[in-house]
């Protein structure tokens, strides 16, 4: 299978405190991949240096182009769409408006109004919620919301921050419910970071595993559910 | 009775000026947490770039026009070349920057066209409106009214002003859509800018022309966001106008304050409204549900 995205000796640092430590990983094109890890094991800042939030150095490239010299702006415009943690949305702008800034880098004004129904159909809720201060929106509806806008983008690769933190657990079922659906019928490669490994296991095909800064263990979903220190540390059996 | 009606058109008239500065500090304020102390030097600037241009020959409506466009650049390039370096520098850093321009702006037109006051010339024609209200005033009143509805069209209704906003938001999310974060501050100090030469323009004629004539005016701008809260672009320019009404009805029926103490009108505004609502008027409070 071909690789949608390939980072090699990642390094990044806030200030003077280096938090990865030279990481090495692949995604398969229209997988999903999971980063697994405690608090603080630099899983937000992983996706945080692939979209070119923090001081980073290293190599990643997608699909064969270079993204580590671009900006975030220019990251997000080669298509990779950042959900990011705490769900970043625009609380002072309605909820369709937050829509419309996710498809801001196109200019394909009938495909985004169809991309706006689709992303519609997949999450009916904000429809009814259109108008409304996207502030306002439950917790749900927000996450709903930030992956709706990474859809704008029409994303080759969505990196997702922590979709179930803070949700109720029908709410979080339902949501990656969509997120499968997304992966399975329009092919849009994720990384997912995730505290909850075993739902994190469930929709991922492959799987990293962050302590302090570096990948100590990787494989299939499979494989690392069956390994011992990952049940022990991670599933709780 | 014509003496109040008159207080209230003349405060409507001086408010659309402050209602201006409130509004360029308020953008500012919006994308970098500061007050912009130098938006009223950079406005008198603009003024005597203008007046340059007129004494050199050109017809008013072109040198009024160039101007605009002429601060818009300076002001883009003053956050290319002096704010984008200082990003992430603390908030002393800005604070000293503004008055080293304040001072720059202030000397460098003291040095090119001299500290002598001078007269500009109004647009419109002399006379007053039955009495009440000079015709200066009344145009004064429509060009920045209009303008102040372009702005809001621009940011409500076209792509690059919901940009604007959501750079201004939320920085991180918006480069996470594509939007570059800082090209829109730019953007913002050259808009401030240019609002900034309209009010500047307007209001010589009345104040006349001095490398000074805006440090009192942008007092009263300073006064109308903070009524208006400082959060919110549509609050300042309200406040704009009822810093502007308040004030003449102020000068005029009470006679300990007079047209003397007027600016201390400002400055009591300022301290009321940040000890009982600091948010302003029309400041929102942002609901959020967790």
């Amino acid at each position: 299978m071909s690789q949608i995205l390939e980072v090699k000796g990642l390094e990044a640092s806030y200030g003077p405190t280096k938090v990865l430590h030279g990481l090495d990983f692949s995604l398969d094109q229209g997988g999903v991949t999971t980063i697994l890890g405690a608090n603080g094991a630099g899983k937000t800042t992983t996706l945080r240096a692939i979209s070119g939030m923090v001081t980073r150095s290293g190599k990643i490239s997608l699909a064969g182009t270079e993204l580590s010299s671009l900006s975030t702006a220019d990251i997000t415009r080669r298509g990779i769409a950042h959900v990011p943690e705490g769900r970043g949305t625009f609380v002072r702008m309605s909820t369709e408006d937050n829509l419309r800034l996710g498809a801001y880098s196109r200019n394909d004004k009938a495909a985004i109004a169809e991309d706006m129904e689709r992303v519609y159909t997949y999450f009916p809720i904000l429809k009814q919620r259109r108008g409304q201060q996207a502030g306002t929106l439950s917790g749900g509806e927000a996450q709903m919301l930030a992956v709706g806008r990474a859809l704008m983008l029409r994303p080759r690769l969505l990196l997702l921050d922590e979709p179930s933190f803070g949700l109720a657990p029908l709410i979080v079922q339902e949501l990656f419910a969509i997120l499968k659906r997304i992966n399975d019928e329009e092919g849009v490669s994720m990384l997912l970071v995730e505290q909850n490994a075993a739902l994190a296991l469930e929709l991922a095909d492959h799987a990293y595993l962050l302590e302090t800064g570096n990948i100590v263990i990787s494989g299939t979903s499979e494989s690392i559910l069956e390994n011992e220190t990952v049940r022990r540390s991670y599933l709780g059996y | 009775m014509d003496l109040f009606l008159q207080q209230i058109l003349t405060g409507l008239a001086n408010g659309a000026i402050y209602a201006c500065l409130a509004l360029a500090v308020v953008m500012i304020y919006q994308a970098i947490d500061h007050f912009n102390f130098a938006q009223g030097e950079m406005a008198m600037f603009s003024t005597y770039i203008c007046w340059a241009m007129i004494a050199g020959g050109l017809p008013y409506w072109v040198a009024f026009f160039a101007t605009i466009i002429i601060s818009f650049v300076g002001g883009l390039a003053i956050e290319r070349i002096i704010f984008k370096p200082l990003h992430s520098a603390p908030v002393l850093s800005h604070v000293v920057v503004f008055i080293g321009l304040v001072a720059i702006f202030n000397s460098t037109a003291g040095a090119i066209w001299d500290h002598t006051i001078k007269t500009f010339p109004s647009p419109f024609p002399d006379g007053s409106f039955a009495g009440l209200i000079g015709l200066h005033e009344i145009g004064m009143f429509f060009v920045t009214l209009i303008m102040l509805l372009g702005i809001f069209g621009f940011f409500r209704f076209t792509r690059i002003g919901m940009a604007m906003q959501a750079a201004a938001a939320n920085p991180d999310s918006a480069g996470l859509v594509g939007i570059r974060v800082g090209w829109m501050l730019a953007l913002g100090w050259g808009l401030a800018a240019a609002i900034g030469a309209v009010a500047g323009m307007m209001i010589a004629p009345i104040v006349f022309l001095d490398p000074n004539m805006m440090l009192g005016i942008l007092l009263y701008g300073f006064a109308s966001a903070i009524v208006g809260g400082i959060s919110s672009p549509g609050g300042a320019v309200a406040g704009g106008f009822l810093v502007g009404i308040i004030e003449n009805l102020a000068g005029t029926y009470i006679p300990a304050i007079g047209s003397e103490l007027k600016l201390t009108v400002a400055l009591i505004l300022i301290v009321t409204v940040l000890l009982f609502k600091p948010n302003g008027l029309f400041g929102k409070t942002i609901v959020t549900r967790v």
